[in-house]
């Protein structure tokens, strides 16, 4: 990997991890006695690592082949192997905080390893970890496919991947250490949040200059998705984590905004994020490894361009419907109601989109079950904005806010959508980027897709119930007009749902250790093939190594 | 609710940015071979380049294709 790189481009990257160590180092002296202190050495370690890995290779001889002549696939590499390794952590988090839920004593009596704690490294771990790696890595293949063209730069790529990850391992060691700010999905204190505001511009400015590169005059319908997902969880991340630190040798720091003000940003932020990058950035992905999977192109073109500006005008506006009953002016609740109702359309012309481009290949989604993630991800989709539609109608919001309804509403799209799109491209996408002809075992593709739509359903199903009972109990009077039952009875009732929950959790992370095997094996085992026609067409290069069969 | 004198501006000025993004793309011919668009991504197994039409990039230097 480190071949690619000239003698001049890994002096850079030490120097970059050289001032990574150095940062680290400083935060660790003026931090010392508070968590600030301990990611100082996290982030010394981490830039070390780096620092050291390159340093080794500095010697090398530099690349002798036109590297302008092919892609740059070794940080998409990266990216979907840590994608994988976030996948497995993050779920098995979720399977762990999902049995203390059935069974308080796996806590085991440790400050760290409380709910409060952990749950966050779950939800950070999947969102952040699993799903942030997949779009990078797949937003850096299909920004440079479709627009024909390499990206700019050896070095900065790595940057936007190994520091998005060290963000990652911030946070998520910040979480078990007691950091956090307390706002849902953007938990890190300030020094985390003002470095993801680094990576995600130089991020943004790769994509830009990518597309700016491109031999293909048509900007592909997937990158206008993966662009809206970058620029929009920029601003967004930037509003929300306005505060003042309370001093600069600690990571405490107070939000800018106090009260249902604070709560407004959170959740314009928040829901935002389910927007942009949870849906946006997924649905780049659907558009273009469906398509290419299924070997059909999109069903309606248009409607996907026409779908993207849906999303993106009418998303932004939803947050408020998180924030029903409470004291948000009712104004502002009903306009995010109603715009959480409109989003219906651009969203059911996304997944209506994607199953009838499979129109002519359904023997196709039968055999192959890669192809078939990809449809059950469509379909839940579809099933997840029509629920999410209907929870932000005030009075449905009702029974539903602050039960289990949301967890399973939000599992469904993020098990049944998210995990399984990004682990159908990854599937797509392995044997492309490693030259390999196919998966090292379909079968295991097979079990992972099964396991993974078990526990799924089992999941949601057990949510739904439980979500629903609490809700109609908390709501239950008596005839004198007292409350009929008391949290506890909620709790006893809740219980069997809870442990079908962390079952079908389970079955999920089972599949997903699959899915890790299976990649890594058709990394090790699985013959190369020769390298396939997949290169930039206008470059400065040779012809490819393969001529035209003529 | 003096955070919303932030939020709503805020939120606006994105969609303004985004409405003239998408006034961009269509005054500069994006949806004119909407089904083409669709096609191509699949001619990764072509290895003849495509022909240079109006390309953005300056750097690129065009080459000659065998056909």
């Amino acid at each position: 990997m480190m071949s690619a790189l000239t003698r001049s481009e890994r002096g850079l990257a030490m120097l970059i991890a050289g001032a990574g160590v150095l940062i680290g180092l400083i935060m660790a002296a003026a931090g010392r006695g508070d968590p600030m202190g301990a990611h100082g050495w996290i982030v010394l370690a981490f830039c070390g690592v780096v620092f050291f890995v390159v340093g080794g290779a500095f010697e090398d001889p530099d690349p002798v082949e036109d590297r302008a002549a092919a892609y740059y696939d070794d940080p998409t590499k990266v990216g979907i192997v840590l994608a994988l390794f976030w996948a497995v952590v993050g779920m098995g988090m979720g399977v762990w905080v999902a049995a203390q839920l059935a069974w308080p004593d796996l806590r085991f009596d440790a400050a760290w390893s409380s709910f409060g704690r952990i749950r966050p490294v779950h939800t950070s771990g999947v969102i952040f970890g699993f799903g942030g790696n997949a779009l990078i890595a797949t937003s850096f293949h299909i920004m440079q496919r479709t627009c024909r063209a390499r990206m700019p730069g050896q070095i900065t790529p790595w940057f936007v991947l190994l520091g998005f990850n060290l963000f990652c391992i911030v946070a998520a060691s910040g979480y078990l250490m007691g950091v956090t700010q307390s706002k849902e999905y953007a938990e890190p204190e300030w020094y985390a949040d003002l470095w993801l505001v680094v990576v995600w511009v130089v991020y943004f400015l790769l994509y830009i200059r990518t597309l700016a590169r491109r031999n293909e005059p048509h900007i592909y319908v997937a990158n206008w998705y993966y662009l809206a997902f970058i620029l929009v969880v920029a601003v967004l991340h930037i509003v929300n984590n306005l505060a003042v630190p309370a001093s600069l040798t600690g990571a405490k720091s107070y939000s800018a905004f106090a009260g249902v003000q604070d709560a407004m940003t959170q959740w314009w932020y928040g829901h935002n994020a389910v927007a942009f990058f949870l849906t946006s950035g997924f649905l780049g992905m659907l558009y273009y490894f469906l398509p290419k999977r299924a070997e059909r192109p999109i069903y309606s073109y248009r409607l996907s361009i026409l779908s993207f500006w849906g999303i993106v005008f009418f998303y932004i506006w939803a947050g408020s419907h998180h924030l029903h009953y409470t004291a948000l002016p009712h104004w502002v609740q009903t306009l995010g109601m109603t715009f959480s109702v409109m989003l219906l359309v651009p969203s059911w012309a996304s997944a209506g989109n994607a199953l009838m481009t499979l129109n002519g290949a359904w023997h196709k989604v039968r055999d192959d079950a890669t192809l078939r993630f990809m449809m059950v991800a469509a379909v839940f989709y579809g099933l997840s904005t029509f629920e999410g539609s209907f929870m932000a109608i005030r009075p449905v919001n009702g029974l539903s806010h602050y039960t289990d309804w949301t967890v399973g509403h939000v599992h469904a799209g993020a098990m049944g959508w998210v995990a399984l799109i990004s682990f159908g491209s990854i599937y797509a996408l392995a044997p492309v980027l490693w030259r390999r002809e196919t998966m090292y075992s379909w079968k295991a593709v097979e079990w992972h897709f099964w396991l993974a739509l078990a526990g799924t359903v089992i999941y949601v199903f057990a949510m739904w119930n439980s979500g629903i009972t609490q809700g109609l109990m908390w709501r239950t009077y008596t005839e004198s007009g007292t409350l009929k039952f008391s949290f506890t009875d909620t709790l006893v009732a809740m219980r069997p749902y809870y442990v079908a929950r962390a079952f079908g959790g389970l079955l999920f992370l089972i599949g997903a250790c699959i899915g890790a095997w299976n990649v890594a094996m058709t990394i090790r085992r699985m013959p190369s093939e020769t390298p396939e026609l997949d290169y930039p067409t206008l470059s400065e290069a040779t012809e490819p190594a393969v001529p035209a069969a003529e | 609710m003096t955070i919303l004198t932030l939020l709503i501006p805020l939120t606006l000025a994105m969609g303004a940015v985004g409405l003239s993004a998408f006034f961009w793309s269509l005054r500069s011919g994006q949806y004119e071979d909407l089904s083409g668009d669709a096609e191509r991504i699949f001619f990764d197994d072509d290895d003849a380049p495509l022909a240079p039409q109006s390309l953005p990039a300056p750097d690129a230097k065009t080459k000659e294709t065998t056909r």
